[in-house]
Order: C-alpha cells, then structure tokens, then sequence
C-alpha cells in the first residue's frame, strides 16, 4: 500500500508510517484508517511526522485515536520526529504530556 | 514559530465601506484591512461602528455601498454554498458567549463540527475535549452554561470558536465584565492561539490594557471612521485629542482650552484636526 499522504515500512516488529504534506478534514479519515490497520497487525507502530507541513484537529484526533487503540491492546505507539507545524498543536492541547515522541 | 508578522497578505479588505440603520449613516467610507496572522484590536467610543463593522465582515447584512472580501472572497458576491464554506473558516465569539443553554458544554462545543462536518462521533469527541483542554476547561464538558462562570463561559465559546480550525477568528468584547485575572488568561489564550496556528484575530475591545498587550496594530474607529491604524506604541503616543480621550490619558483636571472647548460644545461641523 503506498499512498500519497502516507508511505510505509514494516517488518515483524515494528511498522512506521511517514506522514507527508497537510493533514485536514479531506484526507485525516486515511490517516486514521492506516494507523489503526498498522496497529492490528504490528506490535510497535511509529508515525514519523517530519514531512507534515500543516496538521489540523482532526489529524490529531486520528493520533489521539491511534494511541488509544495501542493502549487498550497492549501494543506501543510512537510520533517521531515532529515537524514544526505538528509540533506547536501539540504542545498547545498539551499532548506532549500524553504521546511517546522520539526525535 | 511562525513569521506572522511579516506577512502582508491580507485576509480581511474592507474599502469604502458605507451602512444605514434606517436614516442614520453608521458606516461612513470605512477603510479596514487585516493581514494574515495578524491580530488586529478594533477600539472605539459607544456609536463608533465597532460591533457594525464585525457584522459587515461576517456578512451578517449587506451594505449600502463599498466592497468586503474576507480570505480573497467578496462575502457580497459569492453564493450560499461559497459563503457557507467561508464562515467555517472564520470562528466567533460574541460579547456574552452566546452558548446554547440547553446544551452541554461538550456539545456547544462539539455543535459546529455536527453541523458542518461528517466526522464520526469519537472523532468529535476527541476534538472537542481536546479544545476545551486548550481552553483550560479540561474535564467541563459535562456542565450545562448555567453551571459556569463568566470567565468560563467566555472560555467555552472561545473553544466553540476555535473548534473547526478557523483561518480567521472574531471576537466581540471577550475580555468585557471579567476580572482582571481572567481577562489576561483570554489575552494569553489569543496570543498562543496565533502563535502556534497562525490564525489572523480580530478583536473589538474597550479594554486598554488587553489592546495593549495582544494587538499588533490598533484600529480607532470615530462616527463610522477608521480614525488612526497604528502599532501600539504610535496609538500611545498619538497627539489626537480623541484618541487621548480614548485612552483616558487626559485627566478632568486637566486645565481646559475655553475656547476650543467652546467650539467642541457648539460648532456644527466642528473635527479634530
């Protein structure tokens, strides 16, 4: 599966997902989808956010989601390497306090 | 961080701008311009067109004559479905919160994300309390607006504003009757609103201390007029006898000029020069 917004690695242990160009209402339903899909089938799912140029709410309702469902299922959920425009959102909900993120 | 400051693409274009209220001219030739990222204090004295101008830019009536375009678009010549687009990219919050009574807070907040969007409830969900965390009201979404305080209800409404990731946010009065405290925790809460999204504010206020703080430039409006745009720092050291009067900086002790005081009380066409 390879897609515009979101690319993808994966092995047995672990699948990232990179994040690419805006995220908002028209494409954040794909991130979501993509990221609780990952998370059934891998251990370990990493969203690696540098290419993000802009975030809205929903995009981070679809993290939000996804750490959810990773919690409740005992499986790890992981931000990487947030871009600037990710990066104040969620400092400013103070999700920073709330999500693993790892450079 | 984002350069908001240098960014002189303007999302609000009010020209000429000219308003009725029956026979009365409430707008005269108004001249208004906001740029991207800009927060933009709106001050004047009662009658001055402050809160007309704010129902103009929203496209609350049409007016007598001039042009508004509001993010590229003239609001007066766009049909329903692009002026219906438009107003979910601008969020509002009026002088007294407006919040619906019969609802929760969770579901004020939650209502233009029902209305306007079709994402799926623990979607709404997640974003609402997210935006009521933004606010300081964590944990509130339960209460009825009868449950609330001043400050909290100005709070909700700003969250309801907020909800729907506006390009452009307007505010009437949203420091008005709050305690000084409570007030600098909305000016703050504006502040890191444009610094982290980058949204352009507009802001009518009659609080001195509040336009001081947030506002990039100033805007004095006089008899239906953009009387001065200036920094603040130019508003406070303005020479315009009504702008000092605005900021309340001449004492009623102040040695009086008779007769252009005179004049002021009595000449028919009398204006500050």
């Amino acid at each position: 599966m390879e897609s515009k917004l979101i690319n993808y690695e994966k092995d047995d242990s672990h699948c990232t997902l990179f994040v690419q160009g805006d995220v908002d209402l028209s494409n954040s339903s794909q991130l979501r989808k993509t990221i609780l899909s990952a998370l059934k089938t891998s251990p370990l799912v990493e969203v690696d956010l540098n290419n993000v140029t802009y975030i809205d709410s929903s995009g981070i309702a679809a993290l939000v989601e996804g750490l959810q469902y990773a919690n409740s299922h005992n499986k790890r959920f992981v931000l990487k390497q947030l871009s600037n425009p990710v990066k104040s959102i969620i400092e400013l909900a103070r999700l920073d306090q709330v999500f693993t993120i790892e450079d | 961080m984002n350069d908001h400051k240098n960014n002189k693409e303007p999302i609000i274009e009010v020209t000429d701008l000219e308003t009725y209220y029956g026979q009365r001219k409430i707008l005269d030739g108004m001249n208004f311009s906001v740029n991207r990222g800009e927060i933009r204090v709106v001050m004047g004295g009662s009658g001055s067109g402050k809160s007309t101008l704010l129902w103009y830019i929203l496209g609350l009536y049409e007016p007598d004559g001039g042009q508004i375009k509001v993010l590229g678009q003239d609001i007066n010549k766009i049909d329903f479905n692009d002026h219906l687009k438009l107003k979910q990219n601008i969020g509002v919050a009026f002088q007294s919160g407006a919040l619906f009574s019969s609802m929760t807070v969770g579901d004020n907040v939650a209502f233009p994300l029902r209305e306007f969007t079709d994402l799926d409830e623990n979607t709404i969900r997640i974003i609402t309390r997210m935006k009521l965390e933004v606010v300081n009201l964590g944990g509130f979404h339960k209460l009825m607006p009868s449950q609330l305080s001043g400050g909290m209800i100005k709070r909700a409404a700003l969250a309801r504003a907020i909800v729907m990731d506006p390009k452009l946010l307007i505010f009437d009065e949203p420091s008005a009757g709050l305690d000084p405290v409570v007030a600098s925790e909305i000016d703050d809460l504006i502040l890191s609103l444009r610094e982290t999204t980058g949204v352009s504010v507009v802001v009518v206020t009659h609080e001195l201390e509040s336009a001081f703080k947030i506002a990039d430039r100033i805007t004095v409006l006089d008899k239906g007029k953009n009387l001065l745009t200036a920094s603040v720092e130019e508003v406070k050291q303005s020479k315009n006898k009504r702008i000092m009067d605005l900021l309340q900086r001449r004492s009623r002790h102040d040695k009086l000029d008779p007769e252009d005081y005179l004049r002021r009380l009595t000449q028919e066409n009398y204006t500050l020069s």
